[in-house]
C-alpha cells in the first residue's frame, strides 16, 4: 500500500498543527461559531445531537494493521470504545471532545492518517472498489490512480470552497462495478480503447440526495496522463457556475442538467483545450512511483483452490460452508481467497466495530493478510489476501469473536446510516428498524433461501444510506410529526444502475418490517426460480404484486 | 479595516499606505486618486482623462469574461468574497493571473479570515483585506500554514511531481 514520504508527511503534520491553532482561536473567541463552522467541517468535525462526531479519511478503504491498531486506540482513548465504519469507507468517532481533537489528529498523522476533506464543501475522500488489486475480472488496479486523484484533491486552493460537497470515485472492474461510480459527482472507469491503451472513462452528475441521478458520461476514453487536467477543468466549471443560493440545487448533477449534457461537456472541453498540455501533465514517471506501492505482497506459490472452495462450500458445517459460500470471493492469485467480515451482526448498528474487535482484526490481517484490511462501502472490513487452506481456522478465530457471519449481500447485511439516534439532520431513526430487520430474519436457513437481497435505509432525504439503490430503499421521513418509512423498490447502483421507485404512502416505524417480510414472501412465491434475485424480480413482474403484499393488512 | 500584502519574493506583512478609494455606485468618482469601481461603471466616461489610476470591483456572480476586454486599463482587481464559503473568487484570480496574464494587484475583500489566505495566495492574490477586529499576526502567519504543495497553481506553475525527485 502506498506509504508517506517527507512530503506527505509533513502536510498531514501540518495539518494537525493548524488545526489546533483554529481551534485555540475558536476557544478563546477569535472566531465565531459560524466562521469556525467551515474550518472544522473541512476537518471533519460536524456538531451532532449529542457531541462532536469526527470522520477519519480511509482513502479508498485500504487500511494497514498498524492504522488500524490506532482506529481502536483512538475509540479507547478518545471515544467509548467503538468506531463506525461509512459509506464512504471512511470510520466515524461519535464522542470526541473539541479540545482534544487537535491530539486525536496527531496520533492519525503518526501512521500517516488525516481527517482532511472528510466534511464541508470542498472534494471528499475518493472511494473504490474494495477488491482492487486482487480481483479475477479486473482490467486493471485503480488504486494508483486514485492516490494520485487524493494527492491532488488534498488542499487543492482553488477548489477548497465549492458549491457543495464533491465526491470521486474509480473502478479498474468496468465490467463489474463494486465502486457505484454511476451515482458520485465524478465517476472513472479504467476502460481500454480501441488500440487496446488503458485509460479513463468520466461520468459526471451522478448522486443521491433528495435528487437522485445516474451519472452521464461526458467522455468515453482519455489517457491517464490528462487526467487530473480534466478533473480541474470540470472542477473549474463547477465552482464558477453551480448554484451557489440553495444547497439542495448545488451538487453538480443539477448544473449538469440545467446546462444540459452537451453544453457542459462543450464548457469543460473547452476549459480543458487550455491547460490539457500544461504542467498537470501526469509523468510516467509518477505514476510509475506511486504504482510501485501497490505491487503484489510475496504471495506463495499455491495451487488453484477453486475446487477446495467448493468442498468448502459443501462442508458438514453448515455454519462455515455458509460463511465461505457468502463471504469468501475468488482471488486471482491461486489459492488465495478475500475474505469480507460482516459489520451486520445483530444486535450491533451496522458498521459498528468495537477497538476489541478492531484490535483482533488487524492481529489476523497481520496472520492471514499482509497486513492488509480494506473498508467496503457496504460498511464491512476485508481481509484481502488469505490462503484458502487456512480458512477453516480463520473462520474459527472469527467467530469467536462474534465476527463470523455468513451475512454479505443477504438481507440482513443492511446498509444504514446513523439515523436520528445521532445524526442532526435525520427526521428518523436507521439503527432500530435496521436491527428489527435483522433479528426477523435472523435465520440463517431463511436469508440464504432468499438469497442476494440489500436492504439500504437513510433517517433523511440526505440519503447517506443509499436508499434510492437499495433493491429495498427505506427513507424515514417525518409525518405530521411523526416518524415514518418510505419504501423504495428496484434500485441498484451498479453496472445496471437504477434508482428505486417509491411504492407508496409512507409507513408506520412498527409496520416496516411487517411489510417488508409479505414483500420478501411475495417474492419467493412468484420467482421463476432460485437464481432470479429480488431485483431481477422486481423488474420482471413490476411494482404491484410488492405494492400489493406491503399495503395488505396481516 | 487591516491590509495585508504579501508579494512573490517578499514576505507576508501589514501595508503601510492604501492609496485606493472604493467609490460606490451612486458616489460621484472623484477628480483624482486611484479608484475602485464596480465591473458595471468601468465603461463610465467619467473615469476617463482622469489622473489616478482605475481598479474594478469583481462580485462572485460578475462572469469574468466582461472584464477581459477591459482589463488593459485596470491596475487593480478587487475580489469580493460575500461569504467566506463562496469559493468563485479562486477561479477568477487564477484564471486572471494564468490566462490572461494579469499582472496588477489582486486583492481579495470581503469575508476575509486568516484560514482563506494561504489558499488565495495560492491562487494569486497579493493583497488581502482582513476583516476588523481580527488578529493580524495569526493571520501573517497563517501565509505559512503549510510548507509543502501537491498541485500547480499560480504560485507554484508546477505540481509535485514536476518539482522534485519523490
Amino acid at each position: 500500500m502506498y506509504k508517506y514520504d517527507e512530503y506527505d508527511r509533513k502536510i498531514v503534520m501540518e495539518r494537525a498543527e493548524q488545526f489546533a491553532r483554529q481551534v485555540e482561536r475558536r476557544v478563546s473567541g477569535d472566531i465565531t461559531e459560524l466562521q469556525f463552522k467551515p474550518l472544522r467541517l473541512q476537518n471533519g468535525l460536524y456538531m451532532q445531537l449529542q457531541a462532536y462526531m469526527l470522520r477519519v479519511a480511509i482513502p479508498y478503504g485500504l487500511l494497514s494493521s498498524a492504522q488500524l491498531r490506532m482506529l481502536a486506540h483512538i475509540s479507547r482513548k478518545y471515544d467509548k470504545g467503538y468506531g463506525h465504519f461509512t459509506t464512504r469507507q471512511n470510520i466515524q468517532y461519535n464522542w470526541p471532545k473539541l479540545p482534544e481533537v487537535p491530539d486525536l489528529l496527531r496520533d492519525l498523522a503518526s501512521v500517516e492518517m488525516h481527517a482532511i476533506q472528510t466534511s464541508g464543501n470542498c472534494i471528499r475522500n475518493i472511494t473504490s472498489d474494495q477488491f482492487a488489486g486482487i480481483a479475477r475480472d479486473e482490467l486493471e488496479d485503480p488504486r494508483p490512480i486514485a492516490e494520485i486523484m487524493r494527492q491532488w484533491s488534498t488542499f487543492h486552493p482553488e477548489f477548497a470552497y465549492l458549491p457543495r460537497k464533491f465526491k470521486i470515485a474509480i473502478t479498474g472492474t468496468p465490467d463489474h462495478d463494486r465502486a457505484a461510480v454511476r451515482v458520485h459527482d465524478i465517476g472513472v472507469r479504467l476502460v481500454k480503447n480501441d488500440k487496446g491503451v488503458v485509460g479513463c472513462q468520466i461520468l459526471v452528475g451522478g448522486g443521491l440526495g433528495r435528487t437522485p441521478v445516474i451519472a452521464k458520461t461526458i467522455r468515453e476514453w482519455l489517457p491517464k496522463e490528462d487526467l487530473l487536467s480534466y478533473l480541474e477543468s470540470i472542477l473549474r466549471v463547477y465552482n464558477q457556475y453551480g448554484d451557489r443560493k440553495d444547497k439542495f440545487k448545488a451538487r453538480i448533477k443539477i448544473l449538469v442538467n440545467t446546462l444540459g449534457v452537451e453544453e457542459f461537456t462543450r464548457r469543460v472541453e473547452e476549459e480543458w483545450a487550455h491547460i490539457k498540455d500544461g504542467a498537470m501533465k501526469l509523468t510516467q514517471a509518477e505514476i510509475d512511483r506511486v504504482s510501485k506501492f501497490f505491487e503484489p505482497p510475496a504471495y506463495k506459490a499455491l495451487e488453484a483452490s477453486d475446487n477446495l472452495l467448493a468442498s468448502y462450500r459443501m462442508s458438514k458445517d453448515r455454519n462455515f460452508g455458509r460463511w465461505v459460500t457468502h463471504n469468501v470471493e475468488q482471488h486471482k492469485v491461486p489459492g488465495y481467497s478475500a475474505v469480507t467480515i460482516s459489520l451486520k451482526v445483530h444486535p450491533t448498528p451496522p458498521g459498528d466495530c468495537s477497538d476489541t474487535q478492531m484490535d483482533a482484526i488487524a492481529q489476523m490481517s497481520d496472520d492471514y493478510s499482509f497486513g492488509e484490511v480494506v473498508v467496503t462501502h457496504a460498511q464491512n472490513l476485508v481481509l484481502p489476501h488469505v490462503e484458502t487452506a487456512r480458512l477453516p481456522e480463520l473462520y474459527e478465530r472469527l467467530a469467536k469473536l462474534d465476527l463470523a457471519a455468513a451475512n454479505i449481500d443477504l438481507i440482513s447485511d443492511i446498509i444504514s446510516c446513523p439515523g436520528l439516534d445521532y445524526c442532526d439532520l435525520a427526521n428518523a431513526r436507521s439503527i432500530p428498524i435496521a436491527l428489527d430487520l435483522q433479528e426477523r430474519f435472523e435465520s440463517l436457513d431463511y436469508q440464504h433461501d432468499i438469497g442476494e437481497l440489500n436492504i439500504k435505509m437513510s433517517g433523511c432525504i440526505n440519503a447517506c444510506g443509499h436508499h434510492h439503490v437499495g433493491h429495498i430503499g427505506l427513507l424515514g421521513i417525518n409525518k405530521r410529526g411523526e416518524e415514518a418509512y418510505q419504501v423504495l423498490l428496484g434500485g441498484s447502483p451498479s453496472d445496471d444502475a437504477s434508482l428505486g421507485k417509491i411504492i407508496g404512502p409512507a409507513i408506520a416505524p412498527e409496520k416496516v418490517v411487517d411489510a417488508v417480510q409479505r414483500m420478501v414472501d411475495k417474492y419467493l412465491k412468484i420467482r421463476t426460480s432460485e437464481d432470479e434475485r429480488f431485483l431481477d424480480c422486481y423488474r420482471r413482474v413490476g411494482v404491484e404484486p410488492f405494492k400489493e403484499a406491503a399495503y395488505a393488512t396481516a | 479595516m487591516p491590509l495585508l500584502e504579501y508579494r512573490k519574493g517578499g514576505a507576508p506583512l501589514l501595508s503601510a499606505a492604501d492609496s485606493w478609494i472604493f467609490v460606490a455606485d451612486d458616489q460621484p468618482v472623484p477628480a483624482s486618486g486611484d479608484v475602485v469601481v464596480s465591473l458595471a461603471r468601468l465603461s463610465d466616461a467619467a473615469l476617463s482623462g482622469r489622473s489616478g489610476k482605475v481598479g474594478v470591483r469583481l462580485e462572485s456572480t460578475d462572469e469574468l469574461d466582461a472584464l477581459i476586454p477591459q482589463l488593459a486599463k485596470v491596475s487593480l482587481v478587487a475580489v469580493n468574497f460575500p461569504k467566506f464559503g463562496d469559493g468563485r473568487g479562486y477561479s477568477k484570480a487564477r484564471l486572471l493571473r494564468e490566462r490572461h496574464a494579469f499582472a496588477g494587484e489582486i486583492r481579495a475583500i470581503g469575508e476575509v479570515l486568516s484560514d482563506q489566505l494561504f489558499f488565495m495566495m495560492r491562487c494569486g492574490f497579493d493583497t488581502f483585506a482582513l476583516l476588523d477586529g481580527k488578529d493580524v499576526q495569526a493571520a501573517l502567519a497563517a501565509f505559512k500554514d503549510f510548507s509543502v504543495t501537491y498541485q500547480a497553481a499560480t504560485d507554484e506553475a508546477r505540481p509535485l511531481y514536476r518539482r522534485v525527485q519523490r
